[in-house]
């Protein structure tokens, strides 16, 4: 192999670990979203909302991390992509910062003080925090997909309603509800009694909304661009939803889990295949799209970070793994402790 | 007011404010380690109370200091754009591996010291801590060597075809002197400030006789962390500032406001009247200081910035290549007069205390107190002194802040600008308000181990 042949693979090795990092990070954090945004509907009184918080306790800011190595990742590996989109976005990733960092306090924050209109005030910001970004990540990457208009200087020129088209919104609309139904299925594997009955009639009535909604999103992304592979993973996408339906019918809890993760992995690699090779198509002119081959690092740069990637990536999936091993157990009602004056905020 | 000067504004609070909480990460994190190492060795029940009681109050930190670090990264991509397109070959890396390296490292297992108390066993939970302080020094490592190469740029060259930087030595980014030095100092900042949290905390409560067994251990291990602190603060900010004046002269002589070449110059403690090169009304100066400050000779000769600038319009071209000087003057130094000011209170705390004694003078305690404030000044001062006087630079030499900012509207920027500041303002009372909840409350009591009976034993650590 030449190195301009090593060079060229090594930029696709990037796009598809970016991709990977996505994945990894609808995958994760589309569960901890869906948690939040069903908070008020599925946490009865303060103890019930606390369970379902100590769902995603230890693990929602590792989830994150995903979100922040993607961005890392796509700024040493495609600093042209990065620039573009992030100064291109502006608002909509605005909007997505502030979500998440009151969701972040929040978090940490609720339980460390015992007044209710404190607890509701945190809940809120969960809720809220957790749903913008459901709904924007999916409206960014309808736009990246469906295309924008970028100049011959690499500048965004589109606006902010640009952004706000029906494709895109129903992007939007995609990641939210299957990361709510991710959500819902999550949360009846993790706890018991009550919560876990409500989880799953929501998930059996969020399922045909999802299946629905993701369908004729990725649907029209078929018709649109009409890759064959893209296609196939549509259909394991729209057949892991209906596995979840049915599973969640039978009580199969672990098994409707593994069909919404199948099919946000699914999705959000049929994006990304259908978005192969360019990174950012501009609808200005196709010579302006943003690509694979425009847009990355040099070799030597590519070459590093490959490196670190290859040493580092099995040692996190290896320890985050182990943390979902340590935290696997069901919790409920009976798990939270009881809050007395001395021990209020126990949360550490 | 435009896109430029609102960009410059918003990196400018959103950075400070992000420092106000990493340093005590940092620091912190390592204290509580050390105390629960030795909780485990001597199973002393006093040192499990300061474990939970300064982890309580380390978490509540943890949280903003987490939930403002994802706008850094976004930011770059969102208002320096036209930088992130230049720099990003050399400038990327060090981020993503900072992610892939420590930010994982850091949640995952400060998740685990957090749900994992009494579901992990003892020594997993303990290596949990430690891994979550190795995580932060990995994260401070990486991010300062991106900075570092801000502020002396190398292994890269400038590819005119592209009109970007490209890297040519990885390892020299790495190693680059002003990453290794920025890197030690800022470890020995984040020591002082999880020093100095421990005394103020601690001595909130010895002056009102509260918790005195459980709490003089923490003075004094804060006392001899702050002072250790200091002491590696005065070494390392002294390497600095040689290696600083070598690589970017105008920064040192506008430390000073030294505007003509001076051999030896003479350090002003401050001075009365303008600082733009005309008389000045009053200075108090030490001879020579600045000279020892940049050179290591009390004699040595310290370039004046009327002179680098000429020699920086020479090989850059014509215009202004002086920062603002009044900031670059009074921050430099505030950062040593406070940072000074916190190790002489340590080493007065420290003789005070010696040999078990616990002095009766209440101001004492009460200015111990308020001592958590000055290594959050000083570090505040130092950021706003090293970024300030690379100015007009962003990448010193290469690139200059006015071109790096992005394409984006005004009204973008000031909505971005207004918006974040309120939150963090917000958010800032709210996570003061908690903090002095939980310092005040003290430490906690230690439940009794869960009775054999109990089937499950409860969550002890649940949001």
């Amino acid at each position: 192999m030449s190195l301009n042949d090593l060079y060229l693979s090594l930029k696709d090795l990037w796009f598809v670990l970016i991709a990977v990092l996505w994945c990894g990070y609808f995958l994760l954090e589309g569960f901890d979203f869906g948690v939040g945004i069903l908070l008020p509907v599925l946490g009865r009184g303060d103890t019930e909302r606390r369970v379902l918080i100590n769902t995603v306790g230890p693990v929602w800011d590792g989830n994150e991390v995903w979100l922040l190595v993607a961005g890392g990742a796509t700024f040493a590996a495609f600093p042209m992509w990065y620039a573009t989109l992030f100064s291109g976005f502006y608002l909509p990733l605005l909007l997505i910062l502030v979500a998440l960092i009151i969701r972040a306090v929040a978090f940490e924050y609720r339980g460390k003080r015992p007044q209710a209109a404190w607890r509701r005030g945190w809940d809120w910001c969960i809720t809220a925090g957790s749903a913008v970004p459901a709904l924007l990540w999916g409206v960014a990457f309808g736009n990246i997909v469906r295309g924008v208009p970028i100049d011959a200087h690499e500048h965004y020129t589109g606006g902010f309603f640009a952004l706000l088209n029906p494709y895109a919104l129903l992007g939007g609309l995609t990641t939210l509800t299957v990361f709510t139904l991710h959500g819902a299925v999550f949360l009846a594997l993790k706890t018991t009694g009550d919560i876990r009955e409500r989880a799953r009639r929501t998930a059996a009535r969020l399922g045909p909304v999802a299946i629905v909604v993701a369908g004729s999103f990725l649907l029209w992304t078929e018709i649109h661009h009409g890759k064959a592979a893209a296609a196939g993973l549509a259909v394991v996408a729209a057949l892991g939803l209906v596995g979840t339906l049915v599973a969640t019918l039978r009580g199969r809890e672990g098994l409707a889990f593994a069909g919404t993760g199948a099919a946000i992995v699914a999705t959000t690699v049929a994006l990304f295949t259908t978005l192969y090779p360019n990174v950012m198509p501009s609808t200005t002119s196709a010579a302006y799209s943003l690509t694979v081959h425009n847009a990355s690092s040099s070799h030597y740069t590519l070459q590093i970070m490959s490196v670190v990637a290859v040493i580092f990536t099995p040692l996190v999936l290896l320890y985050q793994g182990w943390t979902y091993w340590v935290f696997r157990k069901r919790i409920g009602v009976s798990d939270i402790p009881v809050e007395t004056p001395g021990t209020v905020g126990t949360a550490a | 007011m435009n896109t430029l000067m609102l960009a410059r504004w918003q990196f400018g609070i959103t950075t400070v404010y992000h420092f106000f909480f990493v340093p005590l990460t940092i620091g912190l994190s390592a204290l509580i380690a050390i105390m629960q190492t030795r909780w485990l060795r001597t199973r002393d029940e006093r040192l499990l109370r300061l474990v939970k009681f300064f982890g309580k109050l380390f978490l509540i930190n943890f949280a903003l200091g987490v939930a403002t670090g994802i706008v850094q990264e976004f930011q770059f991509g969102m208002d320096w754009s036209a930088y992130s397109r230049f720099v990003g070959d050399i400038f990327g890396a060090p981020l993503a591996i900072e992610g892939l390296l420590a930010f994982f490292l850091e949640s995952t297992f400060l998740g685990l010291w957090i749900f994992g108390w009494g579901r992990l066993p003892e020594r997993v939970h303990l290596a949990c801590i430690w891994l979550v302080s190795i995580g932060t020094m990995l994260s401070a490592y990486f991010i300062l060597a991106a900075n570092a190469w801000m502020q002396h740029p190398v292994g890269y060259r400038i590819d005119h075809t592209t009109n970007r930087a490209v890297l040519t030595d990885f390892f020299a980014v790495l190693t680059n002197s002003t990453a290794v030095i920025a890197f030690f100092h800022t470890l020995t900042a984040a020591a002082l400030y999880g020093g100095v949290l421990l005394v103020g905390v601690s001595a909130w409560h010895l002056a009102r006789d509260r918790f005195t067994d459980v709490l003089r251990p923490a003075l004094r291990l804060g006392l001899w962390a702050s002072l250790a602190a200091t002491a590696g603060l005065l070494v390392t900010g002294d390497i600095d500032g040689k290696i600083m004046t070598s690589q970017q002269p105008m920064k040192m002589a506008a430390a000073e406001a030294l505007y003509t070449t001076s051999k030896p110059a003479s350090f002003s403690l401050f001075t009365i009247g303008s600082l733009d090169g005309g008389k000045e009304v009053f200075s108090v100066r030490v001879p020579g200081v600045l000279s020892f400050l940049a050179t290591g000779s009390f004699s040595g000769k310290v370039d004046g910035i009327n002179d680098v600038q000429a020699l920086e319009a020479s090989q850059y071209g014509p215009g202004s290549y002086k920062p603002v000087i009044p900031v670059t003057y009074w921050s430099f130094r505030l950062m040593i007069g406070t940072g000074l000011l916190a190790g002489l209170i340590a080493l007065v705390g420290l003789w005070w205390t010696r040999r078990g004694r616990l002095p009766e003078r209440r101001w004492f305690w009460r200015v111990c107190t308020w001592s958590i404030a000055l290594p959050i000044l000083a570090s505040s001062f130092g950021w706003i002194f090293t970024e300030m006087g690379r100015q007009p630079w962003a990448v010193y030499g290469v690139l200059t802040t006015r071109e790096g900012v992005s394409l984006v509207s005004p009204g973008e920027v000031l909505t971005s600008l207004i918006v974040l500041t309120a939150l963090y303002g917000v958010l800032a009372v709210v996570e003061v308000g908690l903090m002095l909840k939980y310092a005040k409350a003290g430490p906690p009591e230690i439940e009794p181990p869960a009775q054999a009976g109990d089937a499950e034993p409860r969550l002890s650590f649940a949001y």
